[in-house]
Order: C-alpha cells, then structure tokens, then sequence
C-alpha cells in the first residue's frame, strides 16, 4: 500500500499496520495462523507419538492376558504377562520361527508387507485377508509354577461388514475347545456389528469345539438360540441380530485361521506332540 | 462487567447448555459415567479457554472476511492436541470419548464464545470467559453423569455405593438411565428447576394456539 513515511521502513510493522481488509493482509494473516497451528499441531503429535506407543503396546499385552483368562483372579497385568510365552511361527509347517524377534512382531505391518506373505486366490480367501502372512506371533499361557502348557492364544484378523477386524482366538491345550475371543480392534457398526465386543455374547464361545469328528474347522454362527441339545451345537454360536454381515465375516475369518492356510499346521504339530507325550 | 461475574455468570444464570441449549450432543453421548464426562469437562474447558485467550489477543488483525476460518484453525489445532495428550496421558478414557473429543470443534459453546465475546473483549476477560462457559458445561456434564451412573449402574466413579442385583445386591438398576434419551430427560428436568429459581430465564410464547370454537361461558 501506499506508506510514505520512513517509520513505515519495517516491514512487520507495515503490514499489520495495513488495513483488515485488505488482500496483503486477508493472505498474510491466514498464511501466519496456518503456520502456527501446525507446527503446534505437529510438535503434538511427535512429542507425544512415543507414550501413545506405549499405551497401544500395554493395550495389545492387555488383551492377550484378558482374552486367556488370566485377569479373572484379579492377578495384574504384568503378573499375568509372566506367564505368556511369545513364538513366531511359519505358517506353513506350523514350525517355530526365528526369523524375525516374536515379541515385537507387529501383525498389521506384516500384514502389508509383500515379503512376508503371498497372495491369496479368491476361492481360497472368504475372509478377505487377501495377501497370506508367513509368519504369525501366537502366545502360550502356562500354568502358575510355568511347567505346563495350558492354552494357546492365536492373533486372528479378516474383514466384516466395514472394517477389518482384529483379534484373538484362545484355545485350551486340546487345540480345540475355545477357551476366549476377543477382538481388539474393529469398526462395525456401533450396537449392531459392534456387538462382537460384548461380554456376553463373547461368553457364548467358551467351551465351543472348533473342530468337526473329520478335523475341519466347523465354526457356524447360526439364526437365533443355539440349544444345547441341538446337533452340532458345539460348532454353533448365537448370531448377533441385525449383524448378519459381521457375524458372517466373524465365521469366515475363525474357519480361515484354523484351516490348512492359517494355524492348520500347527495345530496338527501341536496336537502329534501331545500324542506322543 | 466485572471480572467475577465473568466467570460465574455462565455457571447457572447464563449457562451455555440450560439457558441457550448448546452442546447438547456430547452432553448425551458421554454422561453415562462419571470419568468420562469428567474428561470431557476437562478437555472442554481447557479448549475454550485457550482458544478465547488466543482469539482475542490477535483480534485487531482478524480479517473479517476469514474471521470464521481463523477462529475454526485456531479450535481445531488446540483440539487436536488435547486429543493427542489424552491419547497419550489417559488412553483408557480416550478410548472411550472415541470421536467425541475430535467433536469438541463442532462444539457449538466453543465456537460460539470465540465469535460472541473474544472478538470484542480483552484477553484477561475472554480467557475467563472462556473458562466460565466451560466450568458451565461442565457442571451440567457432572450433574447428568452423577445422576446416570448412579441409578443406571449403582457406581460413582466406578466405585458401588447400590451395589446391584446382576452382582449380588439389592439394587434393580434403571437401565434408560444408561440410554442417550435420559440425558435429554435431566437436562429438561435441570432446565426446568433453574428456570423456577429465575423466571427471567422463561421465554414469552412465541405463538398461542388460537381457540378453534367459541367456548360458553
């Protein structure tokens, strides 16, 4: 703008002295807040990026405990994690892995990573996990004076009706009876889908048998009331009403983990190894 | 206006929830417990604090044009942060606000009292403004949630003061209590008690309903 005076020589100065109005000013102003925010936003962000780490490694060592039962007793959470023991295994042979360090293994990561795993053809794939992982991390929970193995905890992940799901499977040491699930990460619908994280019917799988007479994992969510009485009822879960999309990505992810292309194999070495005592 | 009044004149006579009726959203989705709407307290009152201190010390160069856009980077940044402190310092409360802290930049309050009152006033008198209306929020947010935990699920602060049927206890909870409708039901009833205590709150009528046939007398 027009500034003859010599006082006007600063700049600074000149242009917050320019009226509110004007364009220099209306651009300079917005450009000024902008930068501001977001480098408040961004020294936020990173500064605090290590203790929100921290929280969603706690949460993950959390749930682990929570979904084998171990928190019942009103034991700690570190209490519990002493009796956790981490394996990386290869998928393929069900043999324990060394590849990578098991306790940091980060699932969604590997999960994307085109070296670690291989595409899935679409028949092959009902959960919609589309690239197969080599390797997972799964967690035995052993007894309280650690001499026997009481459960296996399998990390499971497929897609529902919004989002992909993320959880855990427990199993007892008969690799077949379930003994906890619990997902720890989703975005189904809120009250419908949503549901999955509800206490009760999270209850319902306890004691199911993942496995028919022929090995063949046979998780059903079905209509309504499962009777006990009913045949197949060990294979059967309530499905959630008004979820009918989620609950049928929540059969299909169970089956697809427990089948030859996810722990199948370990499974089967686990159960030869008990056989043989 | 004094200084004080400033900051307690929002807490009952001009409450931002009771007598405008502005944030009544987060006011239902997080009055279920008493931790939560805490937070939420907490996280609103610390925003519109800072966002009316900072909108007023740089009132004079807000262009009117953008005014609106200024006032809006200014909340959602400070937001933003408070979102990323609980994420990190209170993960489990955060876990359970979900989007309702991100939602704190629609907050009508906020956004209100930036345009309303830190535009025109001075920064000492904004900030306290600003933490008035808050503290207002609040009040209201504890209230409802005290009223909600309690008779909904027998607890205050998690800690069982009824301790309930389901657990053993005598106490028959009422669940509506923990439905997003009760809110809405102790807000009207809260509104209705502070407007016994100031008439001067009451609105005129806008209509009357005209009679449809003449009445004999």
């Amino acid at each position: 703008m027009n500034s003859p005076e010599p006082r006007a020589a600063n700049p600074v100065r000149a242009f917050f002295a320019l009226p509110n109005d004007s364009r220099t000013k209306t651009l300079g102003i917005t450009l000024l807040v902008c930068l501001c925010c977001s480098v408040l936003v961004a020294w936020a962000a990173v500064a605090l990026k290590p203790a929100q780490q921290r929280n969603q490694a706690l949460e993950f060592q959390r749930n682990i405990v929570e979904v084998a039962g171990l928190l019942q007793d009103g034991s700690s959470v570190e209490a519990a994690l002493s009796r956790i023991e981490a394996q990386l295994i290869e998928l393929e042979t069900g043999a324990v892995s060394t590849a990578f360090d098991q306790t940091q293994y980060n699932i969604e990561a590997a999960a994307k990573d085109p070296k670690r795993t291989t595409p899935l053809a679409p028949a092959d794939d009902p959960a919609l996990i589309r690239l197969r992982p080599r390797f997972m991390p799964v967690y035995f929970v052993r007894s309280a004076d650690g001499q026997s193995v009481q459960a296996v905890i399998l990390p499971v992940y497929g897609a529902g009706l919004w989002s992909r799901m993320y959880g855990f499977l427990a199993l007892e040491k008969d690799w077949d009876t379930v003994r906890g699930l619990k997902f720890y990460q989703q975005g189904e619908t809120p009250g419908l889908g949503g549901e999955i994280d509800n206490p009760k019917w999270r209850a319902l799988w306890q004691g199911k048998q993942v496995h028919d007479a022929d090995g063949q994992p046979a998780i059903r969510l079905v209509k309504g009331h499962v009777e006990a009485s009913a045949p197949g009822a060990a294979h059967q879960i309530d499905g959630l009403s008004g979820a009918t999309l989620t609950g049928r990505g929540v059969e299909h992810l169970i089956n697809y983990w427990l089948g030859p292309l996810g722990y199948g194999p370990l499974l089967q070495r686990l159960r030869q190894q008990q056989a043989q005592g | 206006m004094k200084n004080t009044a400033i900051l307690t004149e929002p807490l009952a006579r001009n409450n931002p929830v009771i007598l405008q009726v502005l944030g009544i959203c987060s006011a239902l989705a997080v009055t279920s417990k008493l931790p939560t709407a805490l937070t939420m307290g907490i996280a609103l009152t610390a925003v519109a604090a800072c966002s009316n201190l900072i909108i007023s010390l740089i009132r004079n160069h807000i262009p009117s044009s953008v005014r609106i856009i200024v006032q809006m980077t200014v909340i959602s940044s400070l937001v933003i942060v408070v979102d990323q402190i609980l994420k990190a310092y209170a993960f489990a409360i955060s876990k359970e606000l979900s989007v309702f802290v991100g939602l704190i930049i629609t907050n009508c309050i906020i956004m209100g009292r930036a345009e309303a009152f830190a535009m025109q006033n001075p920064p000492l008198p904004s900030l306290l403004d600003g933490l008035g209306n808050g503290l207002g929020y609040s009040l209201i947010l504890l209230t409802v949630a005290a009223v909600r935990e309690l008779f909904g699920a027998g607890t205050l602060f998690g800690y069982v003061l009824l301790p309930t049927v389901n657990d053993g206890g005598w106490y028959v909870p009422n669940g509506l209590l923990l439905l997003p409708p009760s809110a809405f039901f102790l807000i009207g009833l809260i509104i209705w008690a502070v407007r016994q205590k100031y008439p001067q709150q009451c609105e005129a009528p806008e209509f009357r309903i005209k009679p449809a046939h003449r009445i004999e007398e």
